[in-house]
């Protein structure tokens, strides 16, 4: 050490950077981790989340407020009314009935596929990338030899190959999840070469920590809104991929979902004998509520993008100037012309929206 | 109290270009000491394998020769978990050095707790508090649970000071600890780092390209260049009397603003020419010797091909 003293230490310097925290502090109070984690709420993420809340209590509960949806009577095809609000199938089962449950078996498939998908996805991207050299070669082969493999034939030569017996509710989650987990592996790969390099992780190294903690605690959360993303997007395939397989006779043969309610809808001629009450439902409960997870995933997209977060701040912020700018006009008009405090606040309000 | 003794460390990186392979020798015959108390400046320019050394060094990389020989006072050697705790690094850029996810807690808590040094949640916290007080990050407990990008850069470097002592480090490699700092924050850290080395006794390398902050801050300055020592000595020697002419070139490369001669400095201290990197003047020896070799060779062998 050379000639720094120690008591000129808490110099000019120091004041300049403790000016700098007082003004951090003003900021406002400090988010946690996982706050900042989440998405801020829009009218578009609100629809989202009302869509995917509604239909997934109404897959919980619903079952329990319906009756028996494969008693049959002898009222076919009935249009909906009062006793049956949603109509009879062809054999008098009630609609509503059976959609509530198709509701139930559709969502526990998309859940769980979306899970093990997800697992497959981080397991294979994050864990080669971390380790790279042979791992990550062979890892990010067997995701480039799952991509090029075409999914939807192989999901039906899997499904047809499994006995009808044993094709069971984890059978086809299976099938999909293994058919769905390579895109975004590729994905969780690139992400995690990126932040593998990053500084953070090297400092986290060099105090000591172990390898898994370095991935799991210092890596993981850095992938979480990719991953959440990847999670959405594989429980919409999941559902729309099971109601594709059931409505061509190779579902799940134990349980019933949207899928098979299409496929039997189909069976019946619903559409050539005008029922619509029997193939609406099923199609309209997939459609939204893939458009809710849809917009799910555009929220969280702005996490992992941040631009397009602040572009949209950028436009309300230009709205509120421009209506702020609006409000004084008007009080200024109203107030004499020649009081100079409004003028002065008039014009301070233009170059504040200027900005 | 540790001290580190570096010799003839080499590093070779291999690069394929095609079906091509070449050799890249990164740090080449590099010997040094860090001792307790002092201050060892690495300076050459970008791609002189002063980063390279520092990686070594923290053991993220492995030489391909040479050995680190870091050792206590009782001459035991200093190995596994325990050079984690001897040998800390702060990085270049403290905006990337520290995880934007976790808070500043989490950054100084996690050395303590992976090096025992603390057992319970409650001393870990204090210990925490202390150790941001210690950096000057006041008020501690109101940083704590801050995140990094709710500080400045500055105090960011702090943080990541903090943290490499937390373990109880005696080594501390800096790489180039203020370059991506507001200058007016710089010293402030330089003076920070300096009073936390009188206050432990650290063995402290200082990696840089800024000659001025080397002869501030540090005891002896080596100069690297190409991945070769090229020129050592006390920081004063180095900087007042540059024997070899890329020390010479650095030092007219750094604008000083007495001088009102200079020429234009598109024109000066820009132009590489044939710089030689094979000779090393020590000023400690008083001698040129030949840089690139094992050092029981290099003493008096470029005596003979000196230029000056």
């Amino acid at each position: 050490m050379t000639n720094l003293s120690p008591a000129n230490e808490p110099s000019l310097v120091d004041e300049a950077e403790a000016e700098e925290v007082a003004r951090d502090r003003a900021g406002g109070a400090p988010r946690s981790g996982w706050r900042m984690l989440l998405p801020t709420m829009t009218p578009w993420l609100a629809v989202g989340l009302v869509l995917v809340g509604v239909i997934t209590l109404f897959g919980i509960f619903g079952p329990y407020l319906v009756g028996d949806p494969r008693q049959i009577r002898d009222i076919g095809l009935t249009p909906p009314s009062a006793d049956f609000l949603l109509g009879t199938t062809q054999t008098g089962q009630d609609v509503l009935a059976q959609l509530a449950y198709a509701t139930r078996g559709s969502l526990q498939i998309g859940l769980l596929v979306g899970v093990l998908a997800t697992a497959l996805s981080a397991f294979f991207g994050i864990y080669g990338a971390y380790r790279g050299g042979f791992a990550d070669e062979a890892f990010s082969l067997l995701s480039n030899v799952f991509l090029v493999i075409p999914g939807l034939p192989l999901v039906i030569v899997i499904s047809g190959f499994v006995p009808r017996e044993s094709r069971g509710l984890w059978t086809i989650a299976v099938v999909l999840a293994v058919t769905s987990w390579a895109a975004s592996a590729r994905v969780l790969r690139a992400q995690t070469l990126s932040v593998r390099n990053r500084d953070y992780v090297a400092a986290s190294k060099v105090s000591g920590e172990k390898p898994w903690r370095v991935i799991v605690v210092e890596i993981l959360p850095n992938l979480l809104p990719v991953i959440a993303s990847q999670f959405v997007f594989a429980v919409i395939a999941a559902i729309l991929g099971e109601a594709g397989l059931s409505f061509i006779g190779l579902g799940a043969s134990n349980s019933a979902t949207l899928g098979t309610m299409l496929f039997y809808a189909q069976n019946g001629f619903a559409l050539s004998l005008g029922a619509w009450w029997w193939f609406v439902p099923p199609g309209l409960v997939i459609a939204l509520f893939g458009m809710g997870l849809s917009l799910i995933n555009f929220s969280i997209d702005e996490i992992i993008n941040p631009k397009l977060k602040n572009l949209r701040q950028h436009r309300r912020r230009a709205r509120k100037a421009a209506r702020l700018e609006r409000e004084l006009a008007r009080a200024h008009r109203r107030s004499r012309p020649q009081e100079p405090d409004a003028v002065r606040e008039a014009d301070g309000a233009k170059e504040v929206s200027a900005r | 109290m540790t001290r580190v003794h570096v010799s003839d460390l080499v590093k070779d990186y291999s690069i394929r270009t095609g079906l091509r392979r070449s050799r890249l020798r990164a740090v080449d015959h590099v010997s040094l000491d860090l001792v307790p108390g002092r201050t060892v400046a690495l300076v050459g320019e970008s791609g002189s394998g002063k980063s390279t050394i520092a990686k070594i060094l923290t053991r993220m990389e492995k030489p391909t020769s040479g050995t680190v020989d870091v050792r206590l006072d009782d001459d035991t050697p200093v190995q596994g978990s325990l050079y984690r705790r001897q040998v800390q690094m702060v990085f270049q850029d403290p905006f990337a050095s520290l995880n934007p996810f976790h808070s500043i807690e989490h950054h100084v808590a996690r050395p303590l707790r992976i090096h025992q040094r603390t057992r319970t949640a409650q001393e870990t916290h204090e210990r925490v508090v202390e150790m941001l007080e210690r950096v000057n990050l006041t008020p501690a407990e109101d940083i704590a649970p801050r995140r990094p990008h709710e500080l400045s850069g500055g105090q960011r470097q702090r943080v990541a000071i903090a943290r490499a002592l937390a373990p109880g480090a005696q080594v501390l490699i800096a790489d180039e600890p203020v370059s991506m700092l507001d200058v007016s924050i710089r010293l402030g850290v330089l003076n920070l780092l300096g009073r936390l080395q009188r206050e432990d006794r650290l063995a402290v390398l200082y990696i840089t390209h800024d000659l001025a902050t080397a002869r501030h801050f540090s005891d002896e300055i080596v100069v690297l260049y190409r991945g070769r020592v090229v020129e050592r000595g006390p920081a004063d020697a180095v900087i007042l009397d540059p024997h070899h002419d890329y020390t010479k070139l650095l030092a007219t490369a750094a604008p000083d603003p007495e001088r009102v001669d200079r020429v234009s400095l598109t024109q000066e201290g820009t132009d590489r020419g044939d710089i030689d990197n094979s000779v090393c003047y020590d000023h400690f020896a008083g001698e040129w010797q030949e840089a690139g070799v094992p050092a029981a060779q290099a003493r008096g062998g470029a005596a003979a091909r000196s230029t000056s």
